[in-house]
């Protein structure tokens, strides 16, 4: 796991509600955490881009896309659970 | 605004289009609000909903957008292909969205979510798109994913909040009951409008069914509405609720086929009018229904013929016997045959395929023969109401209706008509029997009933031959009812009868012509005898009077050889 990929993600938030105001605290403290220098977050409200959030088949918010490395993965809701979420991002070998 | 004063044109009510639906809500579901829409799995929730934006997006201007939590757009757009609906060629036109909002089966789930993504999305279609109406199907599927109860009240609440926000005429389908059942039932109450759909199996007979559970802010039919799922989508069945327009009814007669018997009836049956012919087997119902369906055809009028007893190139073999050629008007497309004989389904699926195939048929006149077939096992229950909206249906639509109907000897019915009692609706009901005298069976034609016209009382004697169908009067005198062979040798010694005191009477008048002309002779022998004795006495006058003269002339002519001149001149 010592490969110096690039995370990218995309985090679609529904303008300041209190779940998407979570989910950015969430995820910036994870990429700070398990991904010093190595990651990429695009906030996109979809309240604002409508018209990509419906491109993206965005329907629940908040919802986090990992684009790279590929493929992508979609998590939703506030990450709030760490444990499952490093597991889904390929951050923690999921034999645990 | 529509200016009719019809009830279904309602400004506050979006038209769902949906055959029967419209006129159970008095006028559709409530505009710019939420109805929900629930029943168990296979009910027809999607297929109602998207009837609802299809018919919405095509007949009344009203662009959709259809939230698909359970099937992907691929397949709503190939099942909504079965029913005649172009969903891809509707979205390209940007009358509708399909918007494919399935939870992706690898996505994970990490902490709440709400449904604002969706909420925006669609905000901005429904702007781009000046879309009216909108259907979350499934949205029980979105609300599994929420971990409790709270978040499931709260994102339903959401929504609610955003629809009314937005002014569409929403549709939400559910299912009913199950795990999601508080949320259920949170919905229930908040909704302005409830339907709910049912399907059953009744006697191995499917049934669906369809209520309106509540409408706020509005009257509607409260009870349980048979439906069914046809080839156009949803036809939900109704009587004729109060209020409605009455239909224009016609005083054209269009004639029965048989020429008597238009006739007994003044005229023929009424145009529109539905004619119940009831008898027990045999007695030649469907050859008088033949009758007239051959005679509509021969006027060129669309007919449908529907033969629940036999296959429809059967009864036309069968009917070309008596005369009644009906090859030709299959052949030219006026007359077309419907064999149902081994149907099955509800008498409402019934309905629904015969009220389809008269549609596309475009029919005038129609014949079900038996029209008893709605009662058959499963369908007793339904079989009446079912009858009653056949009828209803014919009228409006002003479709001449014949149906046969058995009554069955066995089953010991009397002349009360069928199990369906469709005899009281009926407008002309004609009753056939036999009459079983001197070991022959012939058959009576009676009118029992004929609203709106005068109608012969008098029972005839119906003739099938391979010249055609025909009455006759029967023999009744002297408080006998003579059919058959009886009537015909009654008639016949009548008419031995008749001659014998013809012949007498001609013979009677020779003799007195004879006798007549024997007193002419003689009276005309006694006036020349009458003129001769006259001669005869003017002539005996005339010599007594010469006679006389010549006497004294000779008396002068003897003086005067006499010599005796004195008296000569004064003589004379």
């Amino acid at each position: 796991m010592k490969k110096l990929q690039k995370f990218r993600f995309v985090l679609y938030v529904a303008a300041e509600t209190q779940n998407s105001l979570l989910a950015a605290t969430n995820l910036n403290a994870l990429c700070r955490e398990h991904l010093p220098g190595l990651h990429e977050i695009e906030i996109v409200d979809v309240f604002k881009k409508p018209e990509r959030a419906l491109a993206d088949r965005i329907f629940m918010t908040p919802l986090l896309i990992r684009t790279a490395p590929s493929p992508p993965q979609r998590v939703i809701g506030t990450l709030s659970q760490p444990e499952r979420l490093l597991q889904a991002l390929g951050l923690r070998p999921a034999a645990q | 605004m529509n200016l009719k004063k019809s009830p279904i044109s309602d400004s506050a009510k979006a038209r769902t289009g949906i055959e029967g639906f419209d006129e159970i809500t008095v006028g559709g579901l409530p505009r710019g609000r939420t109805t929900l829409l629930s029943g168990g799995p296979g009910s027809g929730k999607t297929i109602f909903a998207l009837q609802f934006l299809v018919r919405g997006a095509c007949d009344f201007n009203e662009p959709g957008i259809f939230v698909a939590f359970e099937e992907t757009v691929e397949r709503l757009a190939t099942n909504a292909h079965g029913f005649g609906w172009e969903l891809v060629e509707l979205q390209r036109r940007n009358k509708l969205c399909l918007i494919d909002a399935q939870p992706t089966p690898d996505l994970i789930q990490s902490g709440t979510f709400d449904l604002g993504g969706l909420l925006a999305s669609l905000g901005a279609q429904i702007k781009a798109m000046g879309a009216r109406r909108i259907v979350f199907d499934a949205l029980d599927i979105f609300l599994t994913l929420l971990p409790d109860a709270g978040s499931k009240r709260q994102e339903v609440y959401r929504l609610h909040r955003w629809l009314l926000d937005n002014k569409v005429t929403a549709l939400i389908t559910s299912k009913s009951g199950g795990e999601e059942g508080n949320s259920f039932t949170f919905m229930q109450f908040m909704v302005d409008c409830a339907v709910t759909l049912n399907h059953r199996v009744e006697l191995g007979v499917s049934q669906r069914n369809l209520r309106v559970q509540k409408f706020r802010g509005s009257s509607f039919d409260e009870n349980e509405s048979p439906f069914v799922i046809g080839r156009g989508g949803f036809d939900v069945a109704i009587t004729r609720m109060l209020g409605r327009v009455d239909v224009v009814v016609s005083n054209e007669r269009v004639t029965s086929g048989v020429k008597r018997l238009d006739t007994m009836l003044g005229g023929g049956y009424y145009r529109g009018a539905c004619v119940l012919i009831t008898g027990m087997p045999g007695t030649a119902k469907t050859t008088l229904s033949g009758a007239f369906a051959e005679a509509a055809c021969r006027r060129g009028e669309r007919t449908m013929f529907v033969g629940f007893d036999s296959d429809g190139t059967e009864v036309v073999r069968n009917l070309s016997s008596v005369g009644i050629r009906l090859d030709r008007y299959l052949k030219n497309g006026v007359l077309r045959m419907i064999s149902a004989r081994t149907i099955t389904g509800s008498a409402e699926t019934l309905l629904v395929r015969i009220k389809a195939l008269a549609k596309e048929h475009r029919a005038h006149c129609l014949v079900i023969d038996p029209v008893s077939t709605l009662s058959r096992s499963g369908n007793e229950l339904t079989a009446h109401n079912v009858a009653e909206r056949l009828i209803d249906w014919s009228k409006a639509a002003g479709v001449t209706l014949v149906c046969t109907s058995l009554i069955d000897e066995m089953n010991g019915q009397t002349e009360d008509g069928s199990k369906l009692h469709i005899s009281t609706l009926a407008d002309t009901w004609i009753h056939l029997n036999y009459l079983v005298q001197a070991g022959e069976r012939n058959r009576g034609l009676a009118i029992i009933k004929s609203r709106g016209m005068a109608h012969s009382n008098q029972v005839r004697e119906l003739i099938l031959s391979d010249a055609g169908v025909t009455l006759t009067d029967i023999y009744a005198a002297g408080g006998e009812v003579l059919m058959g062979t009886m009537r015909w040798e009654r008639e016949s010694a009548e008419r031995v009868a008749n001659e014998v005191a013809e012949v007498a009477g001609k013979l009677k008048r020779v003799s007195l012509d004879a006798e007549e002309a024997v007193l002419e002779v003689r009276a005309k022998s006694l006036q020349t005898e009458l003129i001769a004795k006259k001669v005869e006495k003017t002539l005996l006058v005339r010599t007594t009077a010469s006679r006389k003269g010549e006497l004294s002339h000779g008396r002068i002519r003897m003086r005067e050889l006499r010599g005796a001149d004195v008296a000569k001149r004064g003589q004379t």
